[in-house]
């Protein structure tokens, strides 16, 4: 393929994708001196051209027409339930939606924007302490991170401050200083922002939690409370409750995205470019293939194009990211039957469900009103806060009210209470009964990572380039299962205490597998883990290949098993680890950071 | 949002809650669909949507226009979706697999509703009493009937979803016609701003819808 490529000029770093790991680690290597090119495979975007009101306001175009979306015409992956089934292309939006484009996923994102818990960090260490190496189910790849609460939380602090996150802490410096999460580990500094208002039916949420003996508190939210000047000098608008966030360019300037608060700065520095429309086909190695030679991408005319560099930052959506590494033979890609190899390797997703609970008809919850990342939520049940012990399975899940805003097409679409007729009168009177009356709970869990759950490159379906797509094998296991019908059973609680006239709890049912058919989370993680062991992980603490020095690949990717924040926060606090390793060692002595 | 307050220029005509063609509007002429399709898809929003006392149907809101419309899109070409092949069936919670875009399920779908009426009850899908209509929608809902290789619930589904849309979208794509469906909802449109309403705990919201264009109810 590089044969017949037109070659360019080296460049000190190149960056594969332009969301906000691409955007965080070229704005770390200008600041170091290094000249930065980004290649981004969607087209150039930018909040004042796709997110001007009114135009921006359009349910149909944003969230059913997807326009800001990855284009699956071109590139797909294919999905099967376990490795007896022929996998099929996900040929249609529906349960997760990748981003594409300038500002990636973190254009279009809902702004929740979580640290990730000490516990989940090092989630194998915490199980076999407490409970036991027995404790842990067979074929499960339980693992750590190998990065603590302690080194990263620098990282989660920057973050914050870049990306202006209003919320409200617990503990700063070890001393209470407010409401926030009791379960919350210590911060060096409050953030940035006060938290949200409540929504009313975060504010019920909130009351009823509370007479239920849980301990809410306000999500932490990239989305401005008030007009905020970032680190960088990008500015930010207070957060209307437009009900846009999710599938939208926020026109208020107020939810965090690379466009608004890292790009514009960046777009003007001289040691930076941008080149939208470039799809990387692959990352170039030298002859013994341990060391990158920059990539190889076709640019928005078809020409197939070489960008020599001394260092490669893979910063793709998760499975691009492990996609890549497969087509270019960086790590062993990881074989199920022997559970050896790491590129692959524990495939993980979220699991959530999403509970309905009906109020007085008097009483009105306008969930038109709405932020992508606020709301409120009890952690009692999540990560490693309650006794495992007699309930048998790994992992939690936060419960929360996150209104981000229901428009009208959603709302005709999800319907009524379950039994109602999907079309005709009875429908009509119960959609709007529900749309007036009703509010939405989320069990928000974590999803371990199995052995028999993986990614690999699929010997059929191909791409617009001709190169093979991705294939997820995946399904849920009982293990998460349980887990999300315990935590769902306490949702009951809340609902009741909230004098509900009916409730709808959604459970996950054992035996029915993963549906490719209805939305639940984008938030996918694994296939190319961090740890300390390179036996079980393809990166080394710090995201750097443990076989290819001078490729890190930043994301979700790197998360060795799911969890039930979602992933932003830690990608973003990841980011700003690797770059500080990269900045501080890496770049005067290149080679492994860690042996 | 100051620009909007004067622009509510046609709302009083298109506020009718008339069925089909209400006084004073030129009937549309549709683009992709004939005549024997057009009558269908009327017939089918009106059952799928039925005007009652809840608010307007499909009808009243030109449902079949926004759907009409909508086939000129790169949607409905199968240009949003990946359109490669082998095309191999497989369960259905691996999700749709089948070569066929929006435009074509639409075509074989109501061709396949049509000769299935026609078969059973010797007219085609409009001219059949409400009932009956409601009885056929309801098998082809449930995958009764196949069209071609097209299971009917596909179909089905495929005009479910466009109906949707189009009583709901923003009036722009040619649906919701005077904001109707999103009065009936209680859905502001694209006002999109709420500061001042946040924290007015469980009352009712005092304005009315507004659309793109500054169309208001």
């Amino acid at each position: 393929m590089s044969t017949d490529a037109r070659r360019l000029d080296p460049v000190d770093v190149v960056i594969v994708g332009g969301g906000w790991a691409g955007s965080i680690m070229a704005k770390e290597m200008t600041e170091a001196g290094r000249s930065v090119v980004v290649l981004e495979r969607g087209p150039d975007r930018g909040t004042a051209s796709d997110g001007a009101y009114p135009a921006s306001i359009d349910e149909l175009e944003g969230n059913f027409r997807y326009k800001l979306f990855q284009d699956l015409s071109k590139h797909t992956v294919t999905i099967r339930n376990n490795s007896r089934q022929v996998a099929l292309p996900y040929r249609r939006m529906a349960a997760f939606l990748p981003g594409e484009g300038v500002g990636g996923a973190g254009l279009h994102w809902s702004g929740v924007h979580f640290r990730m818990p000490p516990d989940d960090l090092r989630l194998r260490t915490r199980v076999i302490e407490k409970y036991g190496t027995k404790f842990i189910p067979e074929g499960m790849n339980l693992q750590d991170y190998g990065v603590t609460y302690e080194e990263l939380e620098p990282f989660f602090d920057r973050a914050e401050k870049v990306f202006g996150t209003s919320g409200e802490p617990y503990r700063v410096n070890g001393e209470v200083v407010g409401k926030g999460n009791v379960f919350s580990p210590s911060r060096s500094d409050h953030f940035p922002l006060p938290a949200l208002k409540d929504v009313y039916t975060a504010h019920l949420f909130r009351k009823s939690a509370e007479e239920a003996g849980f301990h809410p508190y306000s999500l932490p939210a990239a989305n401005a409370s008030r007009q905020y000047v970032n680190p960088y000098g990008a500015q930010m608008g207070p957060c209307n409750f437009c009900g846009y966030c999710s599938g939208y360019a926020c026109y208020m300037y107020s939810k965090a995205s690379p466009n608004v608060n890292i790009l514009p700065v960046l777009r003007r520095h001289p040691l930076f470019e941008l080149r939208a429309s470039c799809n990387v086909l692959k990352v170039e190695l030298d002859s013994d293939g341990r060391r990158a030679t920059g990539v190889t991408y076709a640019d928005a005319e078809g020409n197939t194009v070489t960008q020599p560099a001394e260092l490669v930052i893979l910063s793709a959506f998760q499975f691009h990211n492990v996609r890549l590494m497969l087509l270019s033979g960086i790590g062993r890609p990881y074989d199920p039957a022997r559970n050896e190899g790491v590129v692959g390797r524990n495939f993980v997703y979220q699991n959530v469900t999403t509970s309905t609970v009906w109020l007085d008809p008097k009483v009105e919850t306008n969930q038109y009103v709405g932020t992508g990342g606020g709301g409120v939520a009890f952690d009692d049940f999540n990560s490693e806060n309650f006794d495992h012990g007699p309930l048998g399975f790994v992992g939690g899940s936060p419960v929360w009210v996150n209104q981000a805003g229901v428009k009208a097409i959603a709302a005709a679409q999800s319907g009524g209470p379950p039994g109602t007729p999907r079309w005709g009168s009875a429908w009509k009177a119960g959609m709007i009964d529900t749309y007036r009356h009703s509010l939405r709970i989320d069990a928000h869990g974590a999803n371990m990572a199995y052995r028999d759950v993986y990614l690999d490159l699929d010997p059929t379906w191909k791409d617009d380039h001709g190169q093979p797509l991705l294939r997820m094998t995946f399904d849920w296991k009982d293990n998460d299962i349980c887990m999300n019908r315990y935590v769902v059973d306490k949702i009951g609680d809340v609902a009741k205490a909230m004098g509900a006239r009916q409730v709808h709890l959604t459970r996950r049912e054992f035996g029915k597998p993963f549906d490719t058919r209805h939305y639940q989370t984008t938030h996918l993680g694994g296939g190319a883990v961090m740890g300390t062991d390179p036996g079980t992980s393809a990166l080394n603490r710090y995201l750097q290949s443990w076989d290819v020095h001078n490729v890190f690949v930043i994301g979700a990717n790197a998360f060795p098993q799911g969890t039930g924040y979602n992933p932003t926060g830690m990608v973003a606090a990841l980011a700003y680890w690797a770059a500080h390793h990269i900045r501080t060692t890496y770049l005067a002595h290149p080679g492994p950071l860690a042996g | 949002m100051q620009g909007l307050a004067s622009a509510a220029a046609c709302s009083t005509v298109l506020t009718s809650s008339g069925r089909a063609g209400p006084a004073g509007r030129t009937p549309y002429s549709p683009r992709f669909f004939d005549a024997a399709e057009w009558a269908f898809l009327v017939a089918a929003c009106d059952r799928l949507i039925p005007a009652d006392a809840n608010g307007p149907g499909a009808v009243a809101l030109d449902v079949p226009r926004f759907i009409d419309r909508q086939m000129d899109t790169p949607y409905a070409h199968g240009e949003q979706w990946y359109m490669s092949g082998p095309f191999v069936q497989g369960p259905d919670n691996l999700g749709y697999q089948l070569p066929y875009a929006p435009r074509d399920l639409y075509r074989h779908g109501i061709a396949g509703m049509n000769a299935h009426a026609a078969t059973r009850h010797g007219r085609p899908f409009a001219s059949l009493a409400p009932a009956v209509q409601d009885g056929l929608l309801q098998a082809a809902e449930k995958g009764s009937l196949v069209f071609g290789d097209i299971p009917s619930a596909v179909f089905f589904d495929q005009l479910l979803a466009n109906v949707m849309e189009g009583a709901f979208s923003d009036p722009i794509h040619g649906g919701n016609t005077g904001l109707g469906g999103w009065t009936m909802l209680g859905f502001p449109g694209a006002r999109a701003d709420f500061m001042d309403w946040v924290d007015q705990y469980g009352a009712h919201y005092p304005l009315g819808s507004v659309s793109i264009s500054g169309e208001r109810a």
